[in-house]
C-alpha cells in the first residue's frame, strides 16, 4: 500500500486518469438544488479540501458520493466505472470510505468491534464457516482482529490498550473522531472523505490530527478528500482545495490562488468585500 | 425508573447516612397516592376472580392459600416501597427507623381499605351484570365467611400488617434483609414446586422427606415451613456473599480458563437436564419438554430481536409453517399429498420450506423502519394462519380440522418419539436446544454477528461501513425461521395433531414476552425467561405448575411486559451490551462520577481501569 | 423525467428483483382478478371468466352496492381508530399498539352503558337521546384510558430507543384485553336492540340506517376533530409538538398538557368508533379490540401517518377493500369460502401498500429528527 504514493504528487497525477470523478453531478431536494453540475476530479495520492460557507453542498457532495442521497443528474465516476444505482455499501466495498460530520460510532460496540466490524465487506467468511468453526473462519478472525489492531495503534496509545476494549461512547470526543477515522481505514479504501474531522477540537488535537491525515497519505496510500472549515488545517493539508457556493463550485486551485480569489472572499464576506 | 445497573455504584458515592426521620414525617399525599394505587389495584385482583379461583391452591397448609397470597402482595411491597429513598448525588440519605414502618402501615392499610370498601358495595349493591366476577362467594371469601363488617375491619388489618412488615423489612440490615427475603421466597417456591419436587422425589425414592414438607392435599405443612424457612435463612446468612463472589472470579477469569470454566458449567448444566428426566414422572418430563419448545422458540426470536434488532411480531408464523410442513409430510392423514417420509427426513425439507418462507416474509419487510416491520410482520403472522384455516386451502392442510394422527417422531429407526412418552420429547428438544444455543452463540461471535450488532445499532453508518444491511438481516430472519420450524416440527410430532388455532398471534407474543423477561440477546438469560414464565405460568395453551394461573397468565404477561420496559428494559439476565445501549447515560455519568472517562486531554496514559465492560 | 425514474427504481440486488418479481405478481393477480370480475358481470358464461373460475356467479347490482356501502360504514369507523394512531405517531414517533383496545373499552362501555339504559327503558322510548349519552360516556372513558396510559406506561419511556415504547405499548393492549377478560368474562356481549328504523333499508340507494348513522356520526367527528387541530389554539400546539417537541418547549408550549391532549383526542374518537361498531355489529368480545386496531394501524400507514384526512381516506379504502377486494378479486380466480380471507385481505393491502409506496400515499407527515 505504501509504495504507491511515493513516486506520485500532483504534477504527475494531472496525466493520469483521475481515481475520482463526478460529471456534471447535481442533487436536488424538491426544487432545491443542492449540487448543480459540480466537475470534480480527485487523483490518487491528492489531499484535496472541499470549503464553503454553510449550506454549499460539502456535505451533500459527499453524501452523493456514498450514495446516501439520490443524485438527480450527472455522473460518478471511480476508477472508471460509475458509482450510479450503486447501494452505499457496494460504493463502500468500491473503495470509498467516509467519516461523518456528527460523529456516528457504534456506541455500544467496542473500539475494537468498531473496526473489526468495518472490514465486513473485505471479508469473506459466512455463517457456515462460523457454524463449523472452519479453520479458515479461525484464520480469518485472526487476521481481522490484526489488521484491527494495526490500524488502531496509528493513532499512538489513544486507543489501544484498555481502550480496545471499551465500549466506544466512553471515549472522548477527539478519540471518537480518530476512532471514525479508524473505522474508515478498515473498510480499505483508495479514497477517504472526511467531513469535518477536526471540528470542535482544541488547537493541540487539531494540529496533531493535521499531521495524521498526511500520514494517512504518505504511510497507507489513501486519497482524501476533506471537507474543513478551519482554514489553517485546509493550508496545512491539501494539494489542492475546492470551494462550493450554493451547490457550484466557484474556484479550485492551491490554497493561496483560492484564498485571494475575489469570488470565494464575496461568497464568504458578502458582495463588495472582496473589493479593495 | 430505578436503574438497576449490576456492576455500578461503588462506594465512594454513597454518602453517610443522616439521623432516621421521626416517625410521622411524612409526604402523606405520596402516601396516600401509593396507598390508593395498591388499593386500587386490589379491588382489581378481587373482581378478576383471582382470589377466588386460586383459593384451590394452598400454600402453606393451613394459612395460606394462593388466593389470599396474591392479596397480600402488594400492601406489602407498597408498604416496602414507600420508604424507598432516590439515591442522588447531594441528597441526604435517612437511616432507616420507625419512620419507614409507619408509613408502610399507614400505605398498607390504605390498600387493604380497598378490599373493605369491596366488600361492603358487594355485600350491598349487585353489579354482577357486568362485572361477571361480582358474587357471592368472593364477598365469602374476603369476609372468611362472616359478616361484612368483619371484612373491613379484618382487611385493614391485614393490610397495615403487610405494609408494616414491608416497612420493616426497610429496618433490617442487608444480611438480615437477605436472610428474610431467602426464607419466604424458599417457602413460596416450595410451594410453587410441589408437584415437581413430589414428582422427583418418587423417581429418587425420597418420598419420606416429601411427605413430611407437604401435606397431603397440597401446600406445605406448616411445620415444613418454618423448617424450610430456618434452613434457607441459615444457608442465607453462612453462604453470604459467597454466591457473589464465586461469579465474580468467574467473570474475572480471563481467556483458557475462563472457557474451561464456562465448559465445565456448561457440561453440569448439561448432565443434570439429561439425567433428572429419568427420575421424573410423565407430569415433570410433560412440563420440561414444554419449557423446552419454548426454550426453543425464544431463543430462535432471540437471532432476530436480541441480535439483529428487528422486531419479529409474526414469529408464530414460522412455528406454523414448521408444524404444518413436518404434518403434511409425516401423516398418512395428510388431505392432499401424504409422502409419509420419516421425521428425520422430513425435518431437512421443513427446514427449506420455512428457510423459503422466510425468505419470502423477509424481503418485504426488510427495508422497511423498526415499527413498521412489526406491524407487517404481525400481519404475515396472522395471515399464515388465516390460510391455514382457509376453506381455500382445506385441502391441503384441513382447514379448521387441521391434520390428525401425526406419526411421532423416528430418529434413526432407533426410537420413535411421540406425546405418550414426554420425556423422549425432551431428550428430543434438548438436542435441538443445544443445537439452537450454539448456533447462536457461535453466530454471535462472528464476522455475521458483529455485522448484527453494527446493524442493531445504527443501519445508516453500517451500511456506509459497507455492510449489506439488507442481505445480513435477511440473513438473522432466516435463521431465526429455521430455529422455529424445528419447534414446529417438534411439536406436530409431539401433539400428534395440528390446528390453526394452536398459532394464534398471542404466541408471538408470548414468547417475545419471555424472550424480553429474561434479557434479550443473552443466551442464558433467554432460556432462564422461559424456564421461569413457562414453567411456572405455563405457555399460551400448556399449563405451568401454578396450572390455577391459567385464565390469568395472559393478564400476567401484559403487565409483566409493560413492567419490564419501564423498570429493567435488559431483562432478568441481561446481556452486557443491551445493558449498556439502554442505561447508556446512566453508565456514562457513573464512569464520569469515577474519573474513568478518558479526559479530552488525556493521551492514553490513565490509570487501569476499574470499569469492566 | 425518465432518466430519474430509471435511477431511482433499477433493481440492485436479488432482494431488489425479488421484490420486483413479488410487486409484478400482485399487480397481476389484481389486474387479472379485476379482469375477471368484469367478464363475469358481462356474462358468467364468457370464456375468460368460465377459465379464472367455473362457477363465477357474478354480483348483482344491489350485491355490489351493499358490498360498497358497509366498506364505506367499517372504512369510517378504521379511519376514526386510525386518528388516533396519526396523531400519537406525529407528536411521539411511535406506534401505539394498544389504540385498539381503547376502542374496545369504548365499545364495551357503549354496551354497559346501553344495557343499563335499556333496563330503564330509555333506550326504546328515546334512542337518539340514548345514543348521545352513550357516546358521552363511552368517549369520556376511553379518553381517560388513553390518558391514564400515557401516564404511567408512555411518559416515563420517553426518549429511549424506538422500539421501546412501541414493545411497551404491545404489553398494555395485551394486558387492557385481558382486564376485559377477567373483569367482563370470555362471552360476547350484545347491545340491546335498536328501532326498526336503523335496521330497515331506507330508499335512499337502499341504505340501511344504521350505516348511514355511522357515516354520518364519522363525518361529524371528523368535522369536530379537523376544527380542533386546525383552529383551536390546543390544535396549534399539537402540531407545532409535532413538527419538533424541543423547540415547542422552547416556545412556551406544556409539551406533556399537550400530548396528554393528544392521547385523549385519539381516545375520545376511538370512544366514538367503539359505539359505531355496537351500532353495527351490535356484538363486542375481549378480542375485538385487535383486528380493527391493526386494520385502522393500516389505515393511517395507507394515508400518510401524521396526517389527519390521510387517516380518514386511508380508513375508506382498507375498509372498501376488505369488503369488495375478496369478491372482486379472489372470487373470480376461484378462491373459495372468500370470507374467510377479508382479514387476510386487509393486511394484504398494508403490505402492498407499503411494498409499492413506502411512506403511504400521501406521504409520510414526522418529527423532523425521524424524516431522514
Amino acid at each position: 500500500m505504501t509504495d504507491v504514493q511515493a513516486a506520485t504528487g500532483p504534477a504527475a497525477a494531472a496525466v493520469r486518469q483521475p481515481l475520482l470523478e463526478t460529471r456534471r453531478l447535481s442533487v436536488e431536494f424538491g426544487g432545491l438544488k443542492a449540487l448543480d453540475d459540480l466537475d470534480l476530479e480527485i487523483y490518487e495520492g491528492e489531499i484535496v479540501s472541499v470549503i464553503g460557507p454553510n449550506g454549499a453542498g460539502k456535505t451533500t457532495l459527499f453524501n452523493a458520493i456514498t450514495a446516501t442521497v439520490e443524485s438527480s443528474d450527472g455522473d460518478i465516476v471511480f476508477e472508471g466505472r460509475s458509482l450510479l444505482g450503486l447501494d452505499p455499501n457496494r460504493v463502500t466495498s468500491s473503495g470509498i470510505a467516509r467519516t461523518f460530520q456528527n460523529v456516528r460510532l457504534f456506541a455500544n460496540m467496542s473500539v475494537l468491534e468498531n473496526v473489526m466490524v468495518s472490514q465486513h465487506c473485505r471479508t469473506k467468511q459466512h455463517a457456515f464457516g462460523a457454524l463449523l468453526y472452519t479453520r479458515a473462519f479461525r484464520r480469518e478472525e485472526a487476521e481481522i482482529r490484526q489488521r484491527a489492531e494495526k490500524i488502531l495503534e496509528f493513532f499512538g496509545t489513544r486507543l489501544v490498550g484498555y481502550r480496545m476494549d471499551q465500549p466506544a461512547f466512553t471515549l472522548s470526543y477527539a478519540n471518537r473522531r480518530r476512532l471514525e477515522i479508524a473505522r474508515a481505514m478498515a473498510t480499505q479504501p483508495k479514497l477517504i472523505l472526511l467531513d469535518e474531522p477536526v471540528a470542535g477540537m482544541n488547537p493541540v488535537e487539531s494540529a496533531e490530527l493535521t499531521g495524521l491525515i498526511g500520514r494517512l497519505r504518505d504511510e497507507w496510500g489513501f486519497a482524501i478528500v476533506v471537507i474543513e472549515h478551519d482554514m489553517g488545517v485546509v493550508r496545512e493539508v491539501s494539494d489542492r482545495v475546492v470551494v462550493l457556493d450554493h451547490g457550484v463550485k466557484i474556484a479550485e486551485g492551491d490554497y493561496a490562488d483560492v484564498a485571494n480569489d475575489p469570488q470565494v472572499i464575496e461568497a464568504y464576506l458578502g458582495k463588495g468585500a472582496g473589493d479593495p | 425508573m430505578t436503574a438497576t445497573l449490576p456492576p455500578t455504584s461503588s462506594p465512594q458515592l454513597e454518602a453517610p447516612l443522616a439521623a432516621p426521620r421521626p416517625a410521622l414525617a411524612h409526604d402523606w399525599r405520596r402516601i396516600a397516592r401509593m396507598g390508593s394505587i395498591a388499593a386500587f389495584a386490589q379491588v382489581f385482583i378481587a373482581l378478576s376472580n383471582m382470589p377466588v379461583a386460586l383459593d384451590g391452591r394452598t400454600m402453606v397448609k393451613p394459612v395460606l392459600s394462593l388466593g389470599y397470597l396474591v392479596l397480600l402482595i402488594l400492601p406489602f411491597a407498597a408498604g416496602y416501597r414507600q420508604g424507598h429513598q432516590t439515591k442522588l448525588e447531594g441528597v441526604t440519605q435517612h437511616a432507616a427507623g420507625p419512620n419507614e414502618v409507619v408509613g408502610g402501615l399507614a400505605c398498607g392499610m390504605i390498600a387493604g381499605g380497598g378490599l373493605s370498601l369491596l366488600a361492603v358495595l358487594l355485600a350491598n349493591f349487585d353489579l354482577r351484570d357486568p362485572l361477571v366476577n361480582w358474587s357471592p362467594i368472593l364477598l365469602d371469601t374476603l369476609t372468611f365467611g362472616n359478616a361484612p363488617w368483619f371484612a373491613v375491619v379484618i382487611w385493614l388489618a391485614i393490610g397495615a400488617g403487610a405494609g408494616a412488615s414491608g416497612g420493616v423489612l426497610r429496618l433490617l440490615g442487608p444480611r438480615s434483609r437477605r436472610a428474610t427475603v431467602t426464607m419466604v421466597l424458599a417457602v413460596i417456591g416450595a410451594a410453587v414446586l410441589e408437584s415437581l419436587m413430589v414428582d422427583l422425589a418418587d423417581g429418587l425414592r425420597l418420598e419420606a422427606l416429601t411427605d413430611r414438607l407437604y401435606a397431603k392435599r397440597g401446600g406445605v405443612t406448616w411445620p415444613g415451613a418454618l423448617v424450610l424457612a430456618a434452613v434457607s435463612g441459615g444457608l442465607a446468612v453462612v453462604g453470604r456473599g459467597r454466591f457473589r463472589t464465586a461469579r465474580a472470579r468467574l467473570a474475572n477469569l480471563e481467556g483458557a480458563k475462563r472457557s474451561r470454566a464456562n465448559a465445565g458449567l456448561i457440561l453440569a448444566a448439561a448432565a443434570v437436564l439429561i439425567v433428572l428426566p429419568l427420575f421424573a414422572g410423565k407430569l415433570t418430563n410433560e412440563l420440561l419438554a414444554n419449557v423446552g419448545l419454548f426454550v426453543l422458540l425464544a431463543l430462535g426470536l432471540n437471532v432476530v430481536v436480541g441480535l439483529a434488532g428487528i422486531l419479529d411480531l409474526g414469529y408464530v408464523a414460522f412455528f406454523a409453517v414448521g408444524s404444518y410442513s413436518a404434518a403434511v409430510l409425516t401423516a398418512a392423514t395428510s388431505p392432499k399429498i401424504s409422502p409419509e417420509m420419516p421425521w428425520l427426513v422430513a425435518l431437512i425439507v421443513v427446514v427449506v420450506i420455512t428457510g423459503l418462507v422466510g425468505l419470502f416474509i423477509g424481503a418485504p419487510v426488510i427495508r422497511m423502519r423498526g415499527d413498521y416491520l412489526a406491524i407487517v410482520t404481525l400481519g404475515f403472522g396472522e395471515i399464515i394462519r388465516l390460510l391455514f384455516q382457509s376453506d381455500w386451502l382445506s385441502g391441503w392442510f384441513g382447514g379448521a380440522q387441521g391434520i390428525t394422527l401425526i406419526p411421532g417422531a423416528n430418529i434413526f429407526g432407533l426410537t420413535e418419539v411421540s406425546g405418550t412418552d414426554p420425556r423422549r420429547v425432551f431428550y428430543l428438544v434438548l438436542a435441538f436446544c443445544a443445537l439452537a444455543i450454539y448456533v447462536s452463540w457461535r453466530l454471535e461471535r462472528s464476522r455475521l454477528g458483529r455485522a448484527w450488532m453494527a446493524v442493531r445499532e445504527d443501519e445508516t453508518v453500517a451500511e456506509a461501513m459497507g455492510i449489506n444491511t439488507v442481505n445480513v438481516k435477511l440473513l438473522a430472519f432466516v435463521v431465526g425461521a429455521i430455529l422455529g420450524s424445528f419447534s414446529g416440527a417438534i411439536f406436530a410430532a409431539k401433539v400428534g395433531s395440528v390446528f390453526p388455532s394452536s398459532f394464534l398471534i398471542l404466541v408471538s407474543i408470548v414468547i417475545l414476552v419471555v424472550v424480553i423477561f429474561g434479557g434479550m440477546g443473552n443466551i442464558v438469560g433467554v432460556i432462564a425467561g422461559s424456564a421461569v414464565l413457562i414453567g411456572v405460568l405455563g405457555g399460551p395453551k400448556q399449563p405451568g405448575l401454578l396450572a390455577e394461573f391459567s385464565e390469568f397468565k395472559l393478564l400476567i404477561y401484559g403487565a409483566l411486559l409493560v413492567w419490564m420496559m419501564l423498570a429493567r428494559p435488559e431483562g432478568l439476565i441481561p446481556s452486557v451490551r443491551r445493558t449498556r445501549e439502554l442505561h447508556q447515560v446512566e453508565m456514562a455519568q457513573d464512569a464520569w462520577l469515577r474519573g474513568q472517562v478518558d479526559g479530552e486531554d488525556g493521551g492514553g496514559g490513565d490509570p487501569q481501569p476499574t470499569v469492566q465492560p | 423525467m425518465i432518466g430519474k425514474a430509471l435511477r431511482r427504481k433499477a433493481p440492485r440486488t436479488g432482494v431488489d428483483w425479488f421484490l420486483t418479481v413479488m410487486r409484478v405478481a400482485a399487480l397481476t393477480v389484481v389486474a387479472v382478478g379485476l379482469l375477471a370480475f368484469i367478464a363475469q358481470e358481462i356474462d358468467t358464461n364468457n370464456p375468460f371468466a368460465r377459465w379464472a373460475n367455473p362457477d363465477a356467479t357474478g354480483l348483482t347490482r344491489a350485491q355490489f352496492q351493499g358490498l360498497i356501502v358497509s366498506g364505506v360504514a367499517q372504512g369510517a369507523m378504521y379511519g376514526l381508530i386510525a386518528l388516533g394512531y396519526s396523531m400519537v405517531y406525529g407528536v411521539l414517533g411511535f406506534i401505539n399498539f394498544a389504540h385498539g383496545e381503547v376502542f374496545m373499552v369504548g365499545a364495551m362501555t357503549g354496551m354497559i352503558t346501553s344495557t343499563k339504559l335499556a333496563d330503564a327503558g330509555m333506550w326504546e322510548s328515546n334512542f337518539i337521546g340514548s345514543l348521545v349519552l352513550i357516546v358521552f360516556v363511552s368517549v369520556i372513558v376511553c379518553a381517560l384510558t388513553a390518558v391514564i396510559m400515557e401516564r404511567v406506561a408512555y411518559r416515563p419511556l420517553r426518549g429511549s430507543p424506538r422500539l421501546i415504547p412501541l414493545i411497551t405499548s404491545i404489553g398494555v393492549s395485551f394486558f387492557l384485553q385481558n382486564v376485559s377478560l377477567v373483569l367482563l368474562g370470555p362471552a360476547a356481549k350484545a347491545y340491546p336492540d335498536v328501532p326498526d328504523w336503523v335496521k330497515s333499508k331506507h330508499t335512499f340507494l337502499e341504505i340501511e340506517g344504521a350505516k348511514i348513522l355511522v357515516i354520518v356520526v364519522a363525518a361529524a367527528s371528523m368535522v369536530c376533530l379537523w376544527y380542533v387541530v386546525e383552529r383551536t389554539k390546543s390544535g396549534k400546539a399539537m402540531r407545532a409538538v409535532a413538527e419538533d417537541a424541543e423547540i415547542a418547549a422552547l416556545m412556551g408550549i406544556n409539551v406533556n398538557r399537550t400530548i396528554v391532549k393528544v392521547f385523549a383526542l385519539g381516545g375520545a374518537m376511538a370512544g366514538m368508533a367503539g359505539i359505531l361498531w355496537g351500532i353495527l355489529f351490535r356484538s363486542v368480545v375481549h378480542t375485538t379490540g385487535f383486528l380493527p386496531g391493526i386494520k385502522a394501524f393500516s389505515a393511517a400507514v395507507v394515508g400518510g401517518i401524521g396526517h389527519l384526512g390521510g387517516a380518514m381516506t386511508g380508513g375508506l379504502s382498507i375498509g372498501v377493500a376488505e369488503s369488495v377486494g375478496p369478491l372482486l378479486i379472489l372470487e373470480p380466480l376461484g378462491v373459495s369460502g372468500v370470507s374467510q380471507l377479508r382479514d387476510a385481505v386487509a393486511f394484504a393491502v398494508l403490505i402492498g401498500v407499503l411494498l409499492l409506496r413506502p411512506n403511504g400515499l400521501f406521504g409520510e407527515r414526522l418529527p423532523s429528527e425521524d424524516r431522514t
